[in-house]
């Protein structure tokens, strides 16, 4: 079967690369229809990285794009659909930042203000999407639903608890929570590029690693894909689908909760604001289908998100809208996996052949015989 | 046997474990439904519970809602997952934008329809012929539709006159529809501050009153949708294609094309959802607000029929639309104690079905409830926002979940493969 993994190993590539380059043709396309000049925006895309700092930057927002993307994995893994990955991740960070900001923070251990923030930042994400899970379980609500009403919930409960006489203080025109004081915080790596490099990579690096570990290597998650593989043999063999149900949602609203810890505890302003980055949630969920729920996938499709990400803002020097990008990313989404199709189908017609080329041998050989 | 023996015998067979409700049945539950309002509305003096400006913002607000849930219903009948049609939606309200305030509102809300449209084929080509994964294809729409509509929008409506790089100039509105003798009558008798007349006048003069004609579009497009799928052959061909695809392949059916036909009108459907936000405004970013993924709720909610998701819309766009037209916020507050009657009513119903758990935490839910109307003169301005999803979420929660979504809804239907 050498020869076979070898163009099994040649068909894995050949997808994400047709995709790329059928993105690239539609993009030049449209391009060209809206009257710009493709050379120009590409060139201006790829110069965005010789600015080591934009570079810096964009690996950073893949840390944060890969804790979205695995919370996500997590529901899909188990067939569950967690929209509200975005809002567990925000009120997840909201409170976590006002209990890192609060004045009895400052006179703990630096190591402690940061494990008890990460923990609070974990239940509360938990238990936000615990609240899908649960009226999944017991009342057959589907989390679909559930989900995108807990997502604007959450909104509306962060307008509200984000006001100077609750969790929030004014800082200027803006309200946030109170800044975390000095060591309250984690250390940044400086590599000499302007923006330091965000050391929550490394917590991202060890989610992926038990998040692996946890689907190939523990009961629980062979558990988890055998139900998200068929609920009725699971059944059959004494899984408690719904429990599985539960811990699977719970656990994926816990690893939303990092989502926002990378800006808080590596972020320069150590609050939750207004300003805070949103949407996360949602790019979380197509970068977990582009990587397909895999864990190593799942890094090169934030970071291909995160570095397209960072290049739009130079399309506007050559006067196209950086919305591009976004256009780009789309694209990407749904050829990747149009590609995988054809590359499967075509997999299979080469395995059919090789079969029947078998076949026919072995038919000889034994018509010689006979 | 003959047809009129099989008739007979089918007769004696039970039609279901649950007897059909007849349509007095549920005239009663309104009109009771009405009766426990009215009551809280004299109670709590929130007059714009009932009041006809409240109902005109209720159905604005419903009516996108409803026709996104309409567009998630064609389509997952025909058993294709449409979570892209807030995409959808997106395209619409560029298409309404563009033309809209170039040729008026008719031809915004037709181009609204065809980008719509173009959307669900495009979702169509996607998941039927490249038998890509329903949610994934939605996912990458709804990416894709809001990156080319400001894409455009920043090409095309920058110079435009009244128009920026985030929005199209402003487009006309659809003629309104005021039925001028009836509403001043009612207006008389809803001044009169009555039980249950004032409030049902109310609630007639809201109908009744600036009505725009794409709220009377969109409500008989549910009514169209309930009898094609319901009651031609075309619609039962569609819905076999989202219960058992190849039972119908067996039988003659062209499912790709049906399943094509769903796709396209379903995001038709949806962008006539965005070019109803536009008409009378103008095109602007993020204006969808995620109400697409709300209607699909809405859908889910009615259990994939088209009265079923009118009552999801309604009940969603009636709390949104109140919280909307009542700036002293006491309609809201009266919302709450609103709330806490029917928890009461659903968990008597409940424990009239044995299910003592719900009935125990919908009661537990509505004391809370109840002491949190009384405990405050006013929902803080922040929380109201929340009412129409906290409300749906309890709704779900308490009510009995008897949903069954088409069989064959989101698999991957390939032609002779079975």
């Amino acid at each position: 079967m050498g020869g076979l993994s070898g163009r099994r190993i040649w068909l894995g590539v050949a997808a994400p690369v047709t995709a790329l380059v059928g993105a690239g043709i539609i993009i030049v396309i449209l391009l060209l229809a809206t009257g710009h000049n493709p050379f120009d925006a590409f060139s201006a895309m790829g110069g965005a990285y010789s600015d080591p700092s934009v570079v810096t930057g964009a690996i950073n927002q893949t840390t944060v794009f890969y804790l979205s993307a695995v919370a996500v994995a997590i529901g899909f893994k188990m067939n569950l659909f967690n929209i509200g990955v975005d809002g567990q991740y925000r009120i997840a960070a909201l409170v976590a930042a006002a209990v890192a900001g609060a004045a009895f923070m400052s006179s703990l251990p630096s190591v402690l203000r940061i494990i008890l923030t990460l923990l609070v930042a974990v239940l509360v994400g938990g238990v936000w999407a615990g609240i899908a899970g649960w009226l999944r379980v017991t009342r057959g609500v589907s989390e679909v639903i559930s989900t995108i009403m807990l997502n604007s919930i959450a909104t509306a409960l962060i307008a509200y608890l984000l006001t100077p006489d609750r969790l929030a203080i004014l800082m200027g025109n803006n309200v946030s929570t109170r800044p975390i004081t000095d060591g309250g915080q984690v250390p940044n790596f400086d590599i000499g590029t302007g923006t330091p490099l965000f050391s929550l990579i490394l917590l991202a690096a060890l989610v992926g690693v038990a998040y692996w570990f946890l689907l190939n290597r523990t009961v629980f998650g062979f558990s988890i894909k055998a139900t998200g593989l068929s609920e009725t043999a699971a059944v059959a063999s004494g899984i408690s689908v719904k429990k599985m149900m539960f811990a699977a949602m719970v656990l994926s609203g816990a690893v939303a909760g990092l989502v926002g810890m990378p800006e808080l505890l590596n972020g320069i302003s150590g609050s939750y604001s207004l300003n805070f980055q949103t949407g996360i949630g949602f790019t979380g969920i197509a970068i977990a289908l582009l990587g397909r729920n895999h864990p190593v996938g799942i890094v090169f499709a934030s970071a291909l998100w995160s570095f397209l990400a960072s290049s739009s803002n130079a399309l506007q020097s050559v006067q196209v809208p950086k919305e591009l990008v976004t256009i780009m990313q789309g694209i990407i989404v749904l050829l990747v996996v149009i590609a995988y199709e054809i590359v499967r189908r075509a997999g299979i017609v080469l395995e059919q052949r090789d079969v029947a080329r078998q076949l026919a041998v072995t038919a000889a050989r034994e018509e010689v015989a006979a | 046997m003959t047809t009129i023996e099989m008739a007979r015998t089918r007769r004696d067979v039970p039609l279901g474990r649950r007897r059909r409700m007849p349509a007095w049945g549920w005239l009663l539950v309104v009109l009771v439904g009405l009766a426990v309002v009215s009551a809280i509305r004299l109670f709590s003096d929130a007059s714009n519970l009932t009041s006809a400006g409240a109902i005109e913002a209720a159905i604005a607000a419903a009516v996108p809602i409803a026709l996104a849930g309409l567009s998630g219903l064609w389509s997952e009948r025909a058993g294709v997952v449409n979570i892209g049609l807030e995409g959808m939606m997106i395209l619409g309200t560029f298409g309404a934008g563009w033309a809209g305030y170039q040729w008026g509102p008719w031809a915004g809300a037709f181009f609204g329809i065809v980008c719509g449209a173009l959307g669900g084929l495009l979702h169509g080509l996607a998941t039927i012929t490249f038998g890509v994964d329903h949610i994934i294809s939605g996912v990458a729409i709804n990416i894709v539709a809001p990156g080319i509509t400001l894409f455009l929008s920043e090409l095309l409506f920058t110079n435009a006159p009244g128009g920026g790089q985030r929005q199209s100039p402003p487009v006309s509105d659809v003629f309104k529809i005021t039925i001028n003798g009836l509403t001043d009558w009612l207006g008389t008798i809803e001044s009169k501050d009555w039980f249950f007349l004032s409030d049902l006048a109310g609630i007639v003069r809201g109908m009744t009153t600036q009505l725009s004609a794409l709220s009377l579009l969109a409500a008989i497009l549910i009514a169209a949708s309930g009898y094609v799928l319901w009651r031609t052959r075309f619609g039962l061909r569609l819905r076999s294609c989202g219960e058992a695809p190849y039972a119908a392949e067996s039988l003659g059916v062209n499912v790709i094309r049906y399943k094509y036909a769903a796709v396209t009108i379903s995001g038709a459907l949806a962008g006539l959802a965005g070019a109803f936000l536009v008409v009378g405004l103008k095109f602007q970013d993020g204006q969808t607000r995620g109400l697409g993924f709300i209607g699909l709720a809405a859908m889910i909610f009615g259990n994939w029929r088209p009265g079923g998701l009118a009552i999801g819309a309604g009940l969603f766009g009636y709390t949104d639309g109140v919280r909307l037209y009542d700036s002293t916020s006491t309609a809201m507050h009266a919302v709450v104690l609103l709330l806490a009657v029917a928890l009461v009513i659903v968990a008597a119903l409940q424990l009239r079905r044995g299910n003592r758990m719900v009935a125990l935490s919908g009661l537990i839910i509505a004391a809370l409830a109840a002491w949190w109307y009384f405990s405050i003169d006013q929902v803080p301005r922040q929380l109201v926002v929340a009412a129409p999803y906290t409300i749906t979420l309890l709704v779900m929660g308490l009510a009995s979940q008897r949903l069954r979504m088409p069989k064959a809804d989101g698999l991957i239907y390939r032609k002779g493969e079975h």
